[in-house]
Order: structure tokens, then sequence, then C-alpha cells
């Protein structure tokens, strides 16, 4: 261990925050489900219907729904911009291989659905679609699953991701003071031992707080 | 199951909301875990565990699905002399699977999904959104659930009194063929459907993964044993 280099002290994880920045528009004021609804049947549509004209429509009235929904110009071109060029390469490779209209249907259709689904998590809370995901979640009580359980799964979850990234810290300044810290093995067995007996206690506190009886 | 042998140490008081990790028996643990004695029960980290309750299902089954996400995020290990970058997420997958049983694999991989799914973060790259089904990589996602499932089933059959490395080599066998069985086939699919690749080139894409597959197989059956062995009844059959 000749080299060390000397990193910064990590900075704490900012949270699930996303893309979501609050405005008062007409996508914003629509519920989850309708938004969800609408690209759920863009996608189907698209995915049947195969003509370059549709694909390049669609395209088109996508970017200007992403355009009213006054998105946030960085973060968005951030968020979009690894799937953009795949599908740039996916229409390259279409056309070399297929002719240029099913490049242009199939990297077209990608970025339109891609774009719709982002505008729905730009515009739509963390909160507000995981409460509809929860409302969603009602018919399952037929086969035993209670939608208020799977809001309670759904908070310890995200409540235990930042744990368990501030775990990877321990673990592998752990395995960094024994001088292992290339070995695989002495980051990952006590990273899931750790984290297995971290549910255990969790699962303790619910129990004794009687609070799934 | 050794259960007979295992005693139980009364469960540390926890803080509820905020449950540390619990700091008194994790070094027994880890250490035991690593250094693996040969021989005799590491004394008091084992605690004798119900197969199954609502509370400690439902933990298992949150703090998995956020496994998944942890792994999805957590840039990529490299193994080795970096030769092989390995993302950790369907390690994480098929840890789950092979440590949770099919049930409880099953929903945490779902879980991970809807949450995912409904806009948080924690796909790779930092992705979310329904956007991702839509993408080429679809087929993979669709995969997980099925994966984590099959390897629950798999590993499930392995006997309890098998050794050490029978039992790491018999978990490799049960991920790979998981893998092999779900995650692959799916994943050629979704390339067909979402970038319209031909199936030989979807084939030829998809096996870029499988020497990295091996790798993550391996890591999982080297930690899930160690996990079977500090916790011996989590995945005990439910009865």
């Amino acid at each position: 261990m000749s080299e060390r280099r000397r990193r910064p002290s990590r900075p704490p994880w900012s949270g699930p925050l996303g893309l979501y920045s609050p405005h008062a528009t007409w996508l914003h004021a629509l519920s989850p489900g309708d938004k969800l609804g609408a690209v759920a049947a863009a996608s189907i549509a698209l995915t049947f219907v195969h003509d370059p004209r549709l694909a390049v429509g669609a395209l088109t009235v996508s970017l200007l729904v992403l355009a009213s929904a006054r998105v946030p110009a960085r973060a968005t071109v951030r968020a979009l911009a690894p799937i953009m060029i795949a599908a740039v390469g996916i229409g390259l490779y279409q056309w070399w291989s297929q002719g240029w209209e099913m490049a242009v249907v199939t990297s077209g259709t990608l970025a339109t659905l891609v774009v719709l689904a982002t505008v729905v998590t730009a515009t739509t809370r963390t909160d507000r679609m995981l409460d509809a995901l929860v409302r969603l979640a009602g018919p399952l009580r037929r086969i035993g699953l209670d939608p208020e359980v799977l809001a309670l799964a759904v908070a310890l979850m995200l409540r235990t991701i930042p744990a368990l990234i501030e775990l990877v810290g321990e673990v592998r300044d752990a395995a960094r003071a024994r001088g292992l810290d290339r070995d695989p093995r002495a980051l990952l067995v006590p990273f899931a031992l750790r984290t297995v007996a971290r549910a255990q206690a969790t699962g303790d506190a619910l129990t004794a707080r009687g609070i799934l009886d | 199951m050794t259960n007979s042998t295992v005693r139980t140490t009364p469960t540390p008081p926890l803080d509820g909301a905020d449950p540390a990790p619990t700091t008194s028996s994790s070094p027994v643990l880890v250490k035991g875990a690593v250094q693996q004695p040969e021989t005799g029960e590491p004394h008091a980290a084992r605690r004798e565990l119900t197969a199954s309750s609502p509370g400690r299902d439902i933990a298992l089954v949150s703090t998995f699905a956020a496994l998944v996400a942890v792994c999805a995020l957590l840039p990529a290990i490299t193994v080795g002399n970096g030769l092989v970058p390995i993302t950790l997420q369907t390690f994480a997958v098929l840890l789950t699977g092979a440590v949770l049983g099919w049930r409880r694999a099953g929903l945490a991989i779902l879980l991970y999904l809807a949450v995912g799914t409904a806009g948080v973060p924690i796909f790779s790259n930092g992705r979310s959104g329904p956007g991702v089904f839509a993408g080429p990589s679809t087929g993979y996602l669709v995969a997980f659930p099925l994966a984590a499932m099959l390897a629950g089933v798999l590993v499930s059959r392995i006997r309890a009194s098998v050794t050490r490395v029978r039992r790491t080599g018999l978990t490799f066998l049960g991920c790979f063929a998981a893998s092999l069985v779900t995650i692959h086939p799916l994943g050629i699919l979704g390339l067909m459907w979402r970038a319209d690749l031909s199936f030989t080139e979807a084939v030829v894409t998809d096996a870029v993964f499988l020497p990295g597959d091996i790798v993550k197989c391996l890591a999982v059956a080297v930690v899930a044993t160690a996990v079977v062995r500090a916790f011996p009844a989590l995945s005990a059959p439910k009865r």
C-alpha cells in the first residue's frame, strides 16, 4: 500500500430527490394515475403501430409537453443524455442494418417514451406517486397484501437506503484498515451480514411494538 | 438445520424507527464469517430466529429491496487488477433469492421495481420512473423478480447438512442456472423488442454479460453461504 489516496469524507447522500421540480403547470395538476395511464397508452400505441411519421410526431409532441412542464434544463439534460445517446446509437445501427424507416421508428419511439416518463417524474411529487402506488395496490387486498403493509414496506425501504450506503462506507473503511480493500470477500461478506442483522433488528422493533398485529 | 445447538441470546435493545446496526453483535459476525472457524459454532452472535414472523418478513423484504437499490446506485467495483468491472445489481438480486427464499425474495424485488417505477431514482445510473421499462434493458428488469424467486427455490433445496464448500458450489450452480433461465432469455427478448435487434444480434449483445455473471454468481455463493451460516434459521423452510 505505497500510494494511499486521501479521500475527503464522503458527502452524506442527498436522499431520493429525483428530478421533481415544483411548478404550477397543467401537468403538475394532473393526478399521477392519469399521467401514468397516458404514458402506458402512448407506449402501447407506439409499440404496435410502426410508422416513421407517427414516431416523429410523437417525439415532437413529447418534447412540447416536456417544454410546457417547465423542468430545469440542466438536470433534465443530465437525466436524458445517456438514454438519448443510446437511442441515437440504436438508430444508427438500425439505419445500417434495416434502413432509415426502422431507424426512425425505433429511436423515435424509445426517445418519446423516455421523454414522457421523464415528464411524469419531473411533475409528480414522489410522495404523491407513492400514495398512488399504495392506492393502486388496493385490489391486492384480495390476495392477502394489505396496502398499509405495502406503505410501511416502502417507508422502511426508503429509510434503509441511506443507512445501507453509510454501511458500505463503514465496511470499506474496516476492510481498508485490515489492508483488504481489494478483496471483494472482505467487503461483500461483512456488508451482507450487517445488512441482515440490521433487517432483523428492524423486524424485532416492529414486532416489539406490535405494529403488524 | 443445526438449530438444536444454538443458544438464544436476548435481543439487544432497539431504537425503533431508526434501528442502528447492532454494534454489539456485528463485529463478532463479521470476524466469524471472514475467518471462518472450521469447528464449533460462532458463539454469542447466533440468535435463534423464527423463520417467519410478519415483522421480520417485512423488515427483510424492505431491507433487501433497499440493498438492491444501493447496489444499483453504487459505482461499479473492479475485481482483481481492474479487468472486470462489475455492477452489483444482479449480485444483489440473486443474493436476495439465495438468502430470503422465493416468496420474500420475489416481494423484495417487486417492491424495488415498484418504488423505482414510482419515481425514486434507484435504478442503475440513478434513473427512475416508468421510462426504464420503455428502454432496451426492460427485459433484464422484468427478469429480476423471476431470477430471485428461481434462485430462492433452487438454493432452498440444498440440504442443511452439506459442508460449506459443497453449499457454496451448489449455491453457485443454483444462482447461475436461475440467471441463465430468466435474466438472459428475457434480456434478449427485451433487446429484440425495444432495440429491434435480430435474435442473433441480441444474443451477441447479451453474451457480453456472461463472464461478469459468473463472477457475480460466485460472489453470491460465497456471501449467501456466509449469511446462512451466521443466520441459520433465516433460510429454514417455513412451516
